[in-house]
């Protein structure tokens, strides 16, 4: 115990350490001002923008395409993946394009996404979902892959039928690894969405940073950074909680 | 010696089997065929506690598998109480596989009531059937923990309750007591056989310990090595009423001897045959 | 036990249907690319035919290869970088329990923030060029080559040293037999992240701000509505990618623990 706590304590040190010295060498002017804003004039600057809510149309932007592109790809994630899984032959043919999905980056298709589709919300998703979907889908094959085998024969023993089999058994056997797949999907969501915005957009945050840094505008532009990587970090941390309660039971302490 | 196992045996007529096998056989057909089990002849007989034993590798839970009806028989027929056994596992027979089967995701006391609930037995039966077999498998003090917290041996024993609360008739064992000690093993048959008594079910049980085959049942059969056969089927002729003091009998030892004097040679032929292919 | 291996042995899949798996994949994908062609329009994205004829020619001029030549210096430093750190600080993480500890759910945390948000800050930093990209690539791949690495050591089990002290190995015995074998697979699959991550930031600054490059020329084809330009640069790069991932996956199969590769091990 008392270790733990010292390792939290330990990782609070450090990262409250890299902020103070970044803070430190900001004000000292060893950091010039046209490269990196101090920290806290991030904050201030944050919090003046987002009560003058001017940002806040952009902010219900991405945050509409990043919800949309995520919800659709755990939808599609998911049944791609049982679909590919019950059919061995296709997964067969498929393994090796899975296998290097991820070595391919997938912004390059963005701006014949944006031709196709115009310069709107569309692009986006799709980019999302191109980011995301894989993933979602190669969780759902690895949980299902490694459901064991005498669960199955266990539920054809209770005479459990397909349905109840798929809900009682293949569910939450495969649930953790379907938490790892979500939890890559909502990261994906958000570089895609965002990646894209910075690269060709017309609205959204990450058009606004880039729009930001086009006319030298700093202090918009870290704020808006800090602003993208504390939503994000916050999220990641909230499902980690959730994640952790979910699953504390069912690991060996 | 003659026991007497129920009415109709008393009266002079066999029992009707409860189960039949004929010319049973499994072949798994991968990238390499495997002759797995048979050609198996067997009846069990109504209440009649029948152990098996045989080398590693030699198709006793391949026989489990065929018997429960969870796979087909490459060839031959199963029967249980009258009708074929075909794909599917029949109502009233229940099994407690070799590997652990606990739900990780249930606590204790919902992994035991898993079929009672489905079978839509009411909340007040589930709850006495369930308390009983909680404490009957020496859990009741872990019945809200969840099996992650158990030992392997304790998750076995969930998974043991979790099939005997539904009161099967014929009850497969595939070495149920594998992660227990010895002295646990032992006071656990002594259960199990006072749950046989009780409830008059046919029991199989699949076990690679010869004292246990002996001391638990009243038929033994021995199998060869793969593909599994019975190369001898061994009556102990024990009373219906017995327990593990049975152990300091000479006729324990003799039983016990006889057991390995045709196993060794199958156990040295399965050893070797698995050198080889290795 | 024979049960608990042969349970997850899948037929292997013989070399001929391989074959045809991939001539199957590549009509598809050949198909799928003339129809969203067909539908979407000239404008949008060229034919397959177009596009190669575009390639066939385009590959003879130098243009294209002071471009790709930007790209691969770029990609190849940030690699080099990468590695080296990643494998460094991953090691030294991963003996120090301590701090491994404490940096773990840090590096977990930078390695799923969308990094691209970060690239204003790094154009500030080293200005528009050669070192900008080199550092986006750096931020993207060495996070994952640390994680693996330290999870690496930290995953030797006790057992093995404690087996190496009782036959009485020499420390430069240890590491050679027993901690190197251990560790080594794990690295190369996070090398193989890490390299891939490490070319997808080399990419996006390129897209974002740059003027060399194969990212660049996608972008710059698009604004000067040259489709065929951007869809055979599109191409030229999932080539490039494929052919890099496959070397290393095959590296991977020989020394790392992707038993086959493929999605079981994603
Ligand atoms: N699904 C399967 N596919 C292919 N071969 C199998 C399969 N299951 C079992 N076998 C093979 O069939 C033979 C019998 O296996 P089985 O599991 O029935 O043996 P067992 O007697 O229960 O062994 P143990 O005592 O180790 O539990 C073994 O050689 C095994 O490798
Ligand atoms: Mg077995």
């Amino acid at each position: 115990m008392t270790r733990n706590r010292a390792i939290v304590l330990a990782r609070i040190g450090v990262v409250a350490g890299a902020v103070v010295l970044v803070e430190v060498l900001c004000r000292l002017g060893v950091i010039n001002p046209l490269t990196l804003v101090a920290p806290s004039r991030m904050v201030f600057d944050l919090a003046g923008i987002l009560a003058s809510g001017d940002i806040n149309r952009d902010i219900a932007y991405t945050a509409t395409t990043i919800a949309t592109a995520l919800v659709l790809s755990v939808v599609l994630g998911i049944v791609l993946g049982v679909a590919v899984h019950a059919l061995p032959r296709v997964r067969r043919a498929l393994d090796p394009l899975l296998a290097s999905y991820y070595s391919v980056p997938s912004f390059i298709f963005y701006p014949l996404f944006v031709a196709i589709f115009g310069l709107n919300t569309f692009p986006l998703i799709v980019l999302g979902m191109a980011f995301a979907v894989p993933a979602m889908m190669m969780s759902t094959m690895a949980g299902l892959d490694r459901i064991p085998r005498v669960l199955l024969k266990t539920a054809r023993v209770h005479r459990l039928n397909r349905w109840e089999t798929a809900t009682r058994i293949v569910l939450p056997s495969a649930t953790p690894y379907l938490f790892t797949g979500l939890k890559l999907a909502i990261a994906y969501a958000f570089i895609g969405v965002i990646a894209g915005e910075f690269i060709m957009a017309s609205a959204g945050l990450g058009h606004s940073i880039a729009f930001a840094y086009e006319g030298f505008d700093n202090h918009t532009m870290y704020a808006l950074m800090l602003f993208v990587l504390v939503v994000v970090t916050v999220m990641n941390m909230s499902l980690h909680a959730w994640e952790g309660r979910l699953m504390r039971r069912r690991i060996r302490a | 010696m003659a026991v007497v196992h129920n009415l109709a045996a008393a009266r002079g007529v066999p029992p009707a089997p409860v189960a039949t096998l004929r010319g049973v056989t499994r072949v798994y057909d991968g990238e390499r065929r495997v002759e797995a089990l048979g050609p198996i002849d067997l009846d069990l007989a109504e209440g009649e506690f029948f152990a098996v034993v045989g080398p590693s590798g030699c198709g006793k839970s391949t026989l489990l598998d065929v018997l429960s009806g969870l796979s087909r028989p490459t060839s031959g027929s199963i029967t249980f109480e009258g009708r074929p056994v075909e794909g599917e596992v029949p109502d009233g027979v229940g099994v407690v596989f070799q590997e652990d089967a606990s739900f990780a995701w249930l606590t204790v006391r919902d992994n035991v009531a898993f079929g009672l609930r489905r079978a839509g037995v009411d909340a007040a039966e589930i709850a006495r059937r369930v308390d009983y077999a909680v404490g009957f498998m020496g859990l009741a003090d872990f019945a809200a923990a969840y099996p992650a917290q158990l030992s392997g041996g304790m998750r076995q024993r969930v998974c043991i309750a979790r099939t005997l609360v539904m009161r099967p008739r014929l009850i497969l064992l595939d070495e149920p007591f594998g992660a227990l000690d010895q002295q646990t093993r032992l006071l656990m048959g002594d259960e199990l056989l006072r749950l046989w008594r009780e409830t008059g079910a046919t029991v199989l049980l699949i076990t690679h310990a010869l004292d246990e085959a002996a001391m638990l049942s009243d038929r033994v059969g021995v199998m060869s090595a793969r593909p599994g056969r019975f190369i001898d089927l061994v009556e102990t002729g024990w009373p219906r009423d017995r327990d593990s003091r049975i152990v300091s009998e000479s006729r324990f030892g003799a039983l016990t001897g006889r057991l390995w004097s045709n196993l060794r040679e199958e156990s040295l032929r399965a050893m070797g045959s698995k050198g080889a292919a290795a | 036990m024979s049960a608990a291996l042969s349970a997850d042995v899948r037929p292997a899949r013989k070399p001929r249907e391989g074959a045809f798996d991939g001539v199957i994949i590549l009509v598809v994908v050949l198909a799928l690319w003339q129809g969203v062609h067909l539908y979407a329009g000239e404008s949008a994205i060229a034919s397959p035919l177009a596009t190669l004829t575009f390639l066939a020619e385009f590959l003879r001029t130098p243009v294209f290869w002071g471009h790709f030549g930007a790209t691969m210096a770029a990609f190849g430093y940030a690699v080099a970088i990468s590695s080296v750190l990643g494998v460094v600080l991953g090691l030294v993480l991963g003996v120090r329990r301590f701090a491994g500890d404490v940096a773990e759910p840090i590096l977990a945390g930078l390695y799923s923030i969308p990094k691209v948000t970060l690239y204003p800050m790094i154009l500030l930093i080293f200005g528009l060029g050669m070192s900008a990209k080199v550092a986006f690539g750096v931020i993207h791949g060495v996070v994952p080559i640390v994680l693996f690495t330290m999870n690496a050591v930290k995953n030797v089990s006790p057992v093995l040293l404690r087996t190496a002290r009782a036959m009485r190995l020499s420390q430069p015995e240890t590491i050679r037999t027993v901690l190197a074998p251990a560790v080594l697979p794990e690295m190369i699959t996070g090398l193989r992240v890490g390299f891939s991550l490490t070319l997808l930031g080399v990419l996006i600054g390129e897209m974002f701000a740059s003027q060399r490059g194969l990212g660049f020329l996608i972008v710059n084809g698009i604004n000067l509505h040259n489709v065929r330009m951007t869809t055979g640069m599109i191409v030229a790069v999932i080539a490039f990618a494929l052919i890099a991932n496959g070397l290393l996956l095959s590296l991977d199969r020989r020394f790392g623990r992707t038993p086959g590769g493929g999605s079981r091990a994603a």
